[in-house]
Parts: C-alpha cells; sequence; structure tokens
C-alpha cells in the first residue's frame, strides 16, 4: 500500500509541477499579480509530495518490502540498517528520486529566500525549476518508477552491491547530486533574466551565493568520490579518469569558470552574455552527466541501443534544454550590451583568460570522454582512451592557469600596467622558484627515501603551489597595509575576500598533494610468508598471517601487518579480504594508516594456492597524499566563507514596481572600492 | 590602439588559443589511445606489433598458472575460438576468475605472449566487460554468452 501512496504522490508531485512550469511564467510575462503569486505555495506543496515519495521508498527499504522489484534489487535482510537507507540511492531508480527531491528541496530553497527579489523574477526562476522538475518526475513515472511491484514478492532481496557498503557511499551521491541539482539555480536565474530582458548586476549578484553553494556541494561530492576510490578500490588510486568521474569533473570546471565571471559581472557589468552562455553549459553537462552515469551508455553502446527508452528520454530531454536556451540566448542576448570595458591587462582580463582556460579543459575532458563513445557508435571499433591523454592535455592548460591565478587578485580592475604588476610579484615569484628547486633536495631524507629525486615535474608542480601561496601573501599585506591596529584591518575584510584566499589556498594545498604523491610514492607488490618482513620507504611491513573473522554480511580473511620504522613499531595494519554472503562478491578492503606526511596502506592480493599461508600482499607508502583532500576541503569552506558575507544577508528593499519593459539599471552597479585597497 | 585593431588582436588570440588547445589535444588522443581487438583478430595479425593494445574474452578454464614468487601470472584469453597467452605480473582484479570476461591491455612481444600492463575485471559479478562480451559474440559463440554471465 505505501509504495502506491509514493507513486501516487510522485503523480500529484507532477502536476503541481506542470502548473508550477506554466502559470508563474505566463503571469510574469502579462504582469498577473495573482499568477505569480502561485509559484512560491506551488513549490512548497512539490517538495512535500516529492518527500512524500521519497519516504515511501524509505520506509520499503527499511521494512524490508521485497515485493517492490528495486527494493528486493539493491537490498538484503541482513544488510545493515544505514546501509539499507543508503541503498535507496544504490541503483537507478532511486538517484532518479533523490535527484527529483534535491531538486525540489532547492526550489523551495529559492522560494524561501528570495524575498527580496522582485515578483515577476521569482516566478520565473521557480517557473523554470518546475519545468526541470517536470522532465525529471516524468521520466521515472515512464521510464523508471522505483515503486514497481514484484509478484511474487522475493524471500530475500539481491543485497547492495559490496563496493557501496561504505560510509563513504553514504554521503557522496547525495553531495553530488546537491551540487548537480544545484547548478539548475544559476540556470534558472540565467534563463530568467533572458525571459525578462534585464540581464544586469543584480542578477548576477542575485545568482552568486547559489551558484558557489552549488559548487561547495560538489566540490566536497567529488572530494569523497575520490577518497573512497582511495581506499575502497584498493589499489591506492585517488583519481581515474574513468568516464563516471568525468561526468562529474566536466560540470565542476565550467562551475568553478561560472563563479569567477558571476563575480565581474557583479562587480564591473561586464561579461554578461558570456556568464549566460556558462550557466547554461555547467547545467547542460550535470544532465549529460545524469545521461553518461545513468543510461547505461558507458557500459556499451549497444547496451544503450538494446533498451534505448531511458536513454532516449534523457537525450531528448537535454536536447530540448540545451536547444531552448540557446535559442533564447539567440533572441535576446544582442540585447544585453556589452557591459564595462577593460584593457589588455586587468583583473578582467586576467579572470576572462582562465575562464577560458577552464572552458577549454572542461572541453578536453569532453573529448576523451566522448570520443570512444562516438567511435563506436559509428562503427569505427571499440577503443579507450587512458589516463595518460587526459594528463598530457591538463597540465599544460594548467600551468598558464595557476600562473594568472596568482596575478588575478593583485591586479586592478578595468586596467594594470605591466610593469606595476610585476613590480608587485617578483619577490614572490622569486622566493617560489628558490624555494620549489630546494625543496626536492632536502625531500628524500625528510621522507626516509634511499635517495633524493630530483625531478623537473615535481619542481613545476611546487612553483606553481608556492606561486600560489606567494601571492596569496603579498595580496593579504597590500590589503591590510594602512594605519590602525592589525586587528581591526583584519576584521575589517570582508569575508568573502578570505573565502576566495582560502579556496586559492586549497587549490595550492592539492597541487602539493598531487605533485608529491606522484613524484615520491613507493609502490611494492610482493608475495609474503608468515613472517616475512618486506621494507618500502624507509618502513618495514611485517606480515603475521591472516585469520578469519565474520562481519554481518560477510566473511572476511583479516591480515596482520606490523609496521616499524628505524625500529620502533608505528602501527598494526589489517587489511581485509571480505566475501559477500548473498553476492557471492569479493571485495579487497584496504588498510591505511593516515598521517600528515604520509600514508601507510596495505591491501591483500589473493591467497598464494600450494604454501603455507602465504599471501600476495601490496604495500604502498603515499607521501603528503591527504592534502589532496584537504585541499578539496579549504576549496569548499572557501565558498562556504564566500557566501557568508553579509553583503547577501543585507537586502534593500525591491524598487516599485515599474510597467514598462524594465530598462537596465546598470547605474546602480555597486562599484565596490576594489582597487582602492592598494 | 584602435578599438578595431584591438579587437583584431583579441580574435588572432584566441584563434591561437584554441588551435594550440585542438593540437594539444589531438598529439595527445594519437598517442594515448589503445585500440581493441579479439583473440581472433590477434591471431589473424591484424593487432599492431609493439603496441598497446587491448584484448577481451574470457580467462579460459583451468589455463591460471602461477610462477613461483606468487606474483606473475600466466593465463589464457579465449573468445571460445582462438586463445591467446597472456602474462601478468602483479595482484590482480578481485573478480579475476577463470570462465569470467576479462580485458587485458598490453603489448605482443616477440614470444607471441602478451604481456598485460593491466588487467581489468570489473565492478560485479554479473557484469561482462563489454569489450570481452563482443569478442564472443564476433566469434559466434552467441550461445556461450548467455550462459556465461551467469545470472544465479
Amino acid at each position: 500500500m505505501i509504495p502506491e501512496l509514493g507513486h501516487f504522490s510522485l503523480i500529484i508531485a507532477l502536476c503541481l509541477a506542470m502548473v508550477l512550469g506554466v502559470l508563474p511564467i505566463l503571469g510574469a510575462a502579462r504582469n498577473n499579480q495573482v499568477f505569480m503569486g502561485f509559484a512560491r505555495p506551488l513549490a512548497y506543496g512539490q517538495l512535500l509530495f516529492v518527500g512524500l515519495a521519497f519516504s515511501a521508498l524509505a520506509h520499503a527499504f527499511m521494512s524490508n518490502d521485497f515485493s517492490v522489484l528495486y527494493v528486493a534489487q539493491h537490498s538484503n535482510s541482513q544488510l545493515p540498517g544505514q546501509y539499507r537507507f543508503a541503498a535507496i540511492w544504490g541503483g537507478h531508480e532511486g538517484s532518479l528520486l533523490l535527484w527529483a527531491l534535491f531538486l525540489s528541496v532547492w526550489t523551495a530553497a529559492v522560494a524561501v529566500f528570495s524575498r527580496h527579489l522582485p515578483e515577476e523574477m521569482v516566478a520565473r526562476v521557480l517557473g523554470v525549476m518546475g519545468l526541470i522538475s517536470v522532465g525529471f518526475i516524468l521520466f521515472m513515472l515512464f521510464t523508471s518508477s522505483p515503486f514497481e511491484r514484484l509478484l511474487p514478492a522475493a524471500a530475500d532481496g539481491r543485497d547492495l552491491n559490496p563496493l557501496l557498503q561504505d560510509p563513504g557511499l553514504v554521503i557522496h551521491p547525495p553531495m553530488l547530486y546537491m551540487g548537480y541539482v544545484g547548478f539548475s539555480v544559476a540556470y534558472a536565474f540565467a534563463i530568467s533574466a533572458l525571459l525578462g530582458g534585464k540581464l544586469d548586476a543584480t542578477w548576477a549578484r542575485w545568482s552568486r551565493p547559489w551558484t558557489t553553494v552549488a559548487w561547495v556541494f560538489m566540490t566536497i561530492g567529488i572530494g569523497l568520490g575520490s577518497g573512497w576510490a582511495y581506499y575502497e578500490l584498493g589499489w591506492g588510486g585517488w583519481w581515474f579518469w574513468d568516464p563516471v568521474e568525468n561526468a562529474s569533473f566536466m560540470p565542476w570546471l565550467l562551475g568553478t569558470a561560472l563563479i569567477h565571471s558571476l563575480a565581474v559581472t557583479e562587480k564591473r557589468g561586464a561579461f554578461k552574455s558570456w556568464t549566460v552562455l556558462l550557466a547554461i553549459a555547467a547545467f547542460s553537462l550535470s544532465l549529460l552527466g545524469t545521461f553518461l552515469v545513468r543510461s547505461g551508455v558507458l557500459t556499451s553502446v549497444h547496451s544503450f541501443a538494446a533498451d534505448p527508452k531511458r536513454g532516449i528520454f534523457i537525450l531528448s530531454f537535454l536536447v530540448l534544454v540545451i536547444g531552448a536556451s540557446l535559442l533564447l540566448f539567440a533572441w535576446r542576448a544582442p540585447k544585453v550590451g556589452l557591459g564595462g570595458k577593460f584593457d589588455m591587462l586587468s583583473r578582467e582580463s586576467l579572470l576572462l583568460s582562465n575562464n577560458v582556460l577552464l572552458s577549454v579543459a572542461s572541453a578536453s575532458v569532453f573529448i576523451g570522454t566522448l570520443y570512444p563513445l562516438f567511435m563506436d557508435a559509428l562503427g569505427y571499433g571499440k577503443l579507450s582512451v587512458g589516463p595518460p591523454y587526459f594528463e598530457a592535455v591538463f597540465v599544460p592548460l594548467m600551468l598558464p592557469m595557476v600562473f594568472m591565478m596568482g596575478l588575478g587578485p593583485l591586479a586592478r580592475w578595468k586596467k594594470m600596467a605591466v610593469p606595476d604588476l610585476a613590480q608587485r610579484v617578483k619577490w614572490a615569484f622569486a622566493s617560489a622558484l628558490v624555494l620549489a628547486l630546494l625543496l626536492p633536495l632536502l625531500m628524500g631524507k625528510f621522507l626516509s627515501l634511499e635517495s633524493n629525486k630530483w625531478s623537473p615535474m615535481i619542481v613545476l608542480g611546487l612553483l606553481m603551489a608556492f606561486w600560489i601561496i606567494a601571492t596569496l601573501f603579498v595580496g593579504l599585506r597590500q590589503r591590510l597595509a594602512g594605519s590602525g591596529s592589525l586587528m581591526t584591518r583584519i576584521r575589517k575584510q570582508s569575508l568573502s575576500y578570505y573565502g576566495m584566499q582560502l579556496a586559492h589556498l586549497g587549490v595550492a594545498f592539492f597541487i602539493v598533494g598531487v605533485t608529491l604523491v606522484k613524484g615520491y610514492e613507493t609502490e611494492r607488490d610482493v608475495r609474503m610468508n608468515v613472517g616475512d618482513t618486506v621494507a618500502a620507504g624507509g618502513y618495514e611491513f611485517r606480515f603475521n598471517g591472516v585469520t578469519e573473522s565474520e562481519g554481518p554480511n560477510y566473511i572476511a580473511g583479516v591480515g596482520h601487518v606490523t609496521v616499524s620504522h628505524d625500529g620502533k613499531i608505528v602501527g598494526e595494519l589489517t587489511p581485509e579480504k571480505r566475501q559477500y554472503n548473498v553476492s557471492g562478491m569479493p571485495l579487497t578492503e584496504a588498510a591505511i594508516q593516515t598521517g600528515v606526511f604520509r600514508d601507510l596502506y596495505v591491501s591483500l592480493g589473493e591467497a598464494i594456492p600450494e604454501s603455507d599461508g602465504a599471501w600476495a600482499v601490496r604495500v604502498y607508502i603515499k607521501p603528503f597524499i591527504d592534502w589532496i583532500w584537504a585541499g578539496c576541503f579549504l576549496m569548499a569552506l572557501g565558498g562556504i566563507l564566500a557566501v557568508s558575507d553579509r553583503r547577501y544577508r543585507i537586502h534593500k528593499k525591491p524598487v516599485a514596481k515599474v510597467d514598462s519593459p524594465v530598462v537596465s539599471i546598470q547605474a546602480s552597479v555597486p562599484v565596490l572600492p576594489e582597487g582602492a585597497a592598494s | 590602439m584602435k578599438p578595431r585593431q584591438k579587437r583584431a588582436l583579441y580574435i588572432v588570440v584566441a584563434i591561437i588559443a584554441v588551435g594550440l588547445a585542438v593540437g594539444l589535444v589531438l598529439n595527445a588522443l594519437k598517442d594515448n589511445v589503445s585500440l581493441y581487438f579479439t583473440p581472433t583478430q590477434v591471431f589473424n595479425n591484424e593487432a599492431p606489433q609493439g603496441h598497446n593494445f587491448r584484448i577481451g574474452g574470457l580467462v579460459e578454464e583451468g589455463s591460471i598458472q602461477r610462477e613461483k614468487d606468487g606474483l606473475t601470472v600466466h593465463f589464457m584469453i579465449t573468445d571460445l575460438k582462438r586463445k591467446l597467452p597472456v602474462v601478468y605480473k602483479g595482484i590482480l582484479p578481485d573478480l579475476f576468475k577463470e570462465g569470467k570476461g576479462v580485458v587485458a591491455q598490453g603489448k605482443m612481444e616477440a614470444d607471441g605472449v602478451m604481456h598485460a600492463s593491466e588487467v581489468l575485471a570489473k565492478h560485479d559479478e554479473n557484469y561482462m566487460p563489454p569489450e570481452a562480451a563482443d569478442a564472443l559474440k564476433r566469434a559466434g559463440a552467441d550461445n556461450a554468452i548467455s550462459s556465461v554471465p551467469a545470472i544465479k
């Protein structure tokens, strides 16, 4: 009964979304207050009914209702409670429901936090989000309802894929989806601005906090996914350039470009058309990501063709969204105007260059991900594009980007003389270069490697990281110069300024992590008898054999490995080899001792037949790898600081309604004394 | 500079940048795409010598042999028509099993053995790597394919 109620709630939500997608937009066009007034209540109603549908599915999972097909496919009565809940988004249908739920959450959030916006803007934004919601709920009802019954009911479920039975995977998809769906807000704002013909700085200011919050979720989501891959997949990599990962990385890159170009649009009124295009593209890539991961097209183009209903639906939806937005853009954009002018070298030009680089990077990931699909679909045979492709394209693009990222915050808006800027950063560059050249000479001793390793790639990576940090200091010094006590001057700076600096520091941390783990990691695959030791990177690993143990829904062989350094015991690691009862699937659970400067990583390969308890064992030393995720965390934290800036919280009452088509209010662009601070 | 000259300059810079990016992408694609072959194709000498490629099929029953070091593994990849010997040193993925689908990437050496640098056997029990499924299909072993991925 409850699953049917869930299904029914979804249908009601669809009806509400349809009305939400039509009435308020119509009302905004005709200046009909009553129609526009419907937007908020409909948004809350939609959230209520999608929420009810989600609760119904959650109830089916928690009560082990195996008469629901989706539950029977993804859960099992032995499955611990928290994973039973997480299993809701363990498959296609449930993840879509989660998508729809988040979309209604974002819609309702816009309805709540937009009291200060003009009524027709709110009506249009909520209307556009309602239309997106129609698409997703229709998709669910027509092709992939999670409430379908299985008759007769299964005695027990098929269990959740063991790889997904992990705390990381409980929170990773929701975070990522919050990000994906969050870009729909930026998209809806851009479309509404186009519809209203009012693309100006106020639009950018309204859209900014939403975009940043979506970007924060996405950053955390991708970081968590990478961390999960590192400890769960059992071979110590943190990024594989797998199509599923790329699907989330492409919108992230464009989202990063978007938050920067929104800043320019808000402060200088420039890049307006470009910003709108980015907002459309970022959301389109979010949809494409969903399409890639969810349609089965990655597994095989042919399996997609064999059961094309889902794929065709998403593809048509994608074409509709992109096509309609671009058409609207082509129609409206010529009226937008160019906005503030700027010189060859200025903060605008640096930000624009980085925007272009980020977009090109995103495009190159796009090509690498979709090229094999196109070739296969066109019958040119199967091929795969390996990680070296992505590295070969990515590193050269990131090099100028990081260089300009250091300069950007130091340059003035509008116009900057080259010698002036060079003067400001010369010491920063010199010190970064010296440190980058010297540090690798000490690294060998610090990480107790057999020999020092000095390679151009390591120097380059460190140079990039130190350059960011050094320019960050230069910027802080400029900002905090002046009279009065240091404390008051520190307090006087805006939170969004600190947020920006923190996020950039995060990039530096990230680069340090990537560079050092790539340059100095030690990997050993060895056969170990009980009592054998192996030395790696100054540590000694002693294998004490494997014992049996039993988990809630699996049995495991638990390896015991003692690690010592200079004769002192550092820790005991217990990697596991699990065999899940229901699916029969084996799973390697690595044991990791994390540290600020290095991770010790041990995982079990397989038992060696015809031996006395010997195993193939994988032993890794991963220097500085946690800095990668610390970097992601700092970036996200920077974003959070930026949106908590008080200027987003103080709102002037909206200007009295204008009857004629609104004239661009360029004059009221808040020109902050940005350059004056120097 | 006059505004017109300035715009021309912007356009030239943009074209150079895009050109560089395209060049970068094409160059990287050229070196890092590995084509995929079936065991039958390799038998017919269609696979490149001394260049990386991928091969898909099943691990032949009873073909797995380990050397004394416990890490070097020899096995056969078959499309049920032709088979190809493969050697790999390292730890194999959890789902690598006799009779199951597998994809190996590596080079053919003069000894007629494929030296694999990477062995993939993906995600879950019921899943068959698409290349492996394709190899079986092309070798005309369609009947085998329905029995092999074995839905329990």
